[in-house]
């Protein structure tokens, strides 16, 4: 706990010596195996203890294996951004409420800036670039085009990822529907409606199954 | 963020041994929505992580006669999908759709929000749960109060609690399953949380090596029941106020009644002058209106909240109505 005088634009700095000191402490005795890992033994099981040092995270990002070398504490977002090149997904309040680094973990949409990159291993993760291929835009992508639904366009690859995530969920979704779906993402330009389009476009662009409609 | 190593047990008894003594020195992690940016903003900087997401006994909503069983790790997702819940409890099915962002359905975790921290931007700026500045002087009073308690303020504590599931689980008479080192226990949802006395302390009723791992909700046996919130915004915001309500109807009359309020007061509010209000009686505009006004009857709004009040009593009513319709 910090003390009530912290305040964020005088953060404590990363590591205090008396933290350090005792991180190491608990974890005495215990051999170091590789890459920042220990190896505790937890109600004689042996649990592996990351960090807080770097260590490798292996992710599976667009259907490729992806590895990168990152402290625990980094998030998923900081990772695709800073490591893996994948800057897609942007980093606005960086506190879970904009939504603009919005990817797909395991089909659902997801804040990556919320996300430990280390706790992502063993997900399937898509991010915005994964969506066009050989130069075609995504349907989604297609339909923000077409219907103006981004102004300075800073929020767009979060939206179009929140929006991917809702059509594969509400392949026919209501006017209503819509609004309500696209409730985890913030645009400052105020470019909604313009959105709403785009997604009542797309969803009219897919393949229709069974003609169900949902709601 | 400071640095913390991170670990990721797979079993209860694991998670608790590696938690720790002390408060804030072992943080607990499962949707990591309210964590992460807690750590980002030097508000708690713990030494490690405990990842509960391995352990794969706290998942899951499962129904059954006996009732629901709410896993600590199901997620908003996993409640809003089960067609039980939607049937038999939509006091609770409600406050989880209150939670309007998908992100935030996907990620965040029944036990997560029960023990996630206050909204009081003091706190959240780093002044900690009680809002003090240096001189030990309180600056919620006299501060920027739009959003604070109007009710259960006398300890000190202005922030208002921001679960939405737990005024839903009071009225319905949940418990709350606790896993720490002496083993299991379970505690009433009305009993959970509390005002804390000092900025150490924590909202609710657990020692610093005690997980959530579960809620129990009785079978509803007839109770009908309601949540009704009141919103600024219908997105990415918490309620400025809400209700839920439990009612068992004898003939046309309650013969018993439940009444919990959220975001009104430091923990999730029991009105139970309002209850008493209602039962014996038809409910009507006029019998949930008159246990509204009880409900607020106490109400000590502070300088910029008194709109509170009103919302609060509006909350009150609509959900009794919506429990009795």
């Amino acid at each position: 706990m910090s003390s009530s005088g912290d305040m964020p634009d005088k953060p404590n700095s990363g590591v205090s010596r008396r933290n350090f000191l005792r991180g190491t402490g608990l974890v005495l005795s215990v051999p170091l195996v590789a890459g920042g890992v220990n190896v505790v033994t937890v109600e004689g099981a042996a649990v592996q203890v990351y960090g807080p040092d770097k260590v490798q995270v292996s992710l599976n990002i667009n259907g490729q294996a992806r590895s990168a070398e990152v402290e625990p504490r980094t998030t998923l977002l900081d990772t695709l951004r800073n490591d893996l090149d994948l800057t897609g997904a942007k980093r606005v309040c960086d506190r879970g409420t904009c939504g603009a680094c919005t990817v797909l973990i395991d089909d659902k949409p997801v804040y990556a800036c919320s996300v430990l990159a280390i706790d992502a291993q063993g997900r399937r993760i898509t991010t915005v670039e994964s969506l066009s291929s050989n130069g075609n835009l995504h349907p989604v992508q297609q339909a923000f085009v077409d219907n103006d639904a981004q102004q300075c366009g800073f929020c767009t690859p979060g939206f179009v990822m929140a929006c991917k995530a809702f059509l594969d969920r509400n392949p026919n979704p209501t006017a209503a529907d819509i609004e309500r779906g696209l409730g985890g993402n913030l645009c400052r330009c105020g470019t909604y409606v313009g959105v709403r389009a785009a997604v009542a476009q797309a969803a009219k662009a897919r393949p229709q199954r069974g003609g169900r409609r949902n709601g | 963020m400071q640095k913390f190593e991170y670990v990721s047990p797979t079993t209860k008894e694991q998670a608790v041994a590696l938690l720790g003594e002390n408060w804030g020195d072992v943080e607990v992690l499962a949707g990591g929505t309210d964590l992460l940016s807690l750590m980002k903003d030097y508000i708690t900087t713990p030494r490690r992580v405990v990842n509960l997401k391995g352990i794969a006994a706290l998942s899951g909503v499962r129904y059954s006669a006996s009732g629901l069983r709410l896993g600590a790790l199901a997620t908003f997702d996993d409640v809003l999908s089960n067609t039980a819940v939607r049937r038999n409890y939509p006091a609770i099915w409600a406050a989880v759709e209150g939670v309007t962002s998908p992100q935030i359905r996907a990620m965040g975790t029944v036990g997560g929000d029960l023990c996630q921290r206050p909204r009081c931007w003091y706190y959240r700026a780093g002044y900690g749960l009680l809002a003090k500045d240096e001189t030990g002087h309180a600056l919620v009073p006299d501060g920027d109060n739009r959003y604070h308690a109007i009710l259960g303020h006398n300890s000190g504590a202005y922030f208002v609690n921001p679960s939405s599931l737990a005024p839903a689980l009071i009225a319905l008479a949940a418990k709350i399953g606790v896993y720490g080192p002496k083993g299991a226990r379970q505690v009433d949802a009305a009993e959970f949380f509390r005002a804390p006395g000092g900025d150490g302390e924590r909202e609710y009723q657990l020692s610093p090596n005690e997980i959530v791992t579960e809620v129990l909700v009785p079978a509803p046996g007839g109770m009908k029941n309601a949540t009704y919130e009141v919103r600024q915004r219908e997105a990415l915001d918490w309620p400025l106020a809400s209700a839920s309500v439990a009612l068992k109807l004898t003939g046309r009359n309650v013969g018993a009644a439940r009444i919990a309020l959220g975001h009104v007061a430091p923990v999730p509010w029991r009105a139970g002058a309002a209850e008493s209000a209602l039962v014996g009686k038809a409910v009507t505009e006029q019998t949930a209106a008159a246990a509204a006004e009880a409900a607020l009857a106490d109400a000590k709004p502070l300088s910029r909240n008194a709109y509170k009040v009103q919302l609060a009593r509006v909350a009150v009513k609509r959900a009794i109505l919506a429990a009795a319709g």
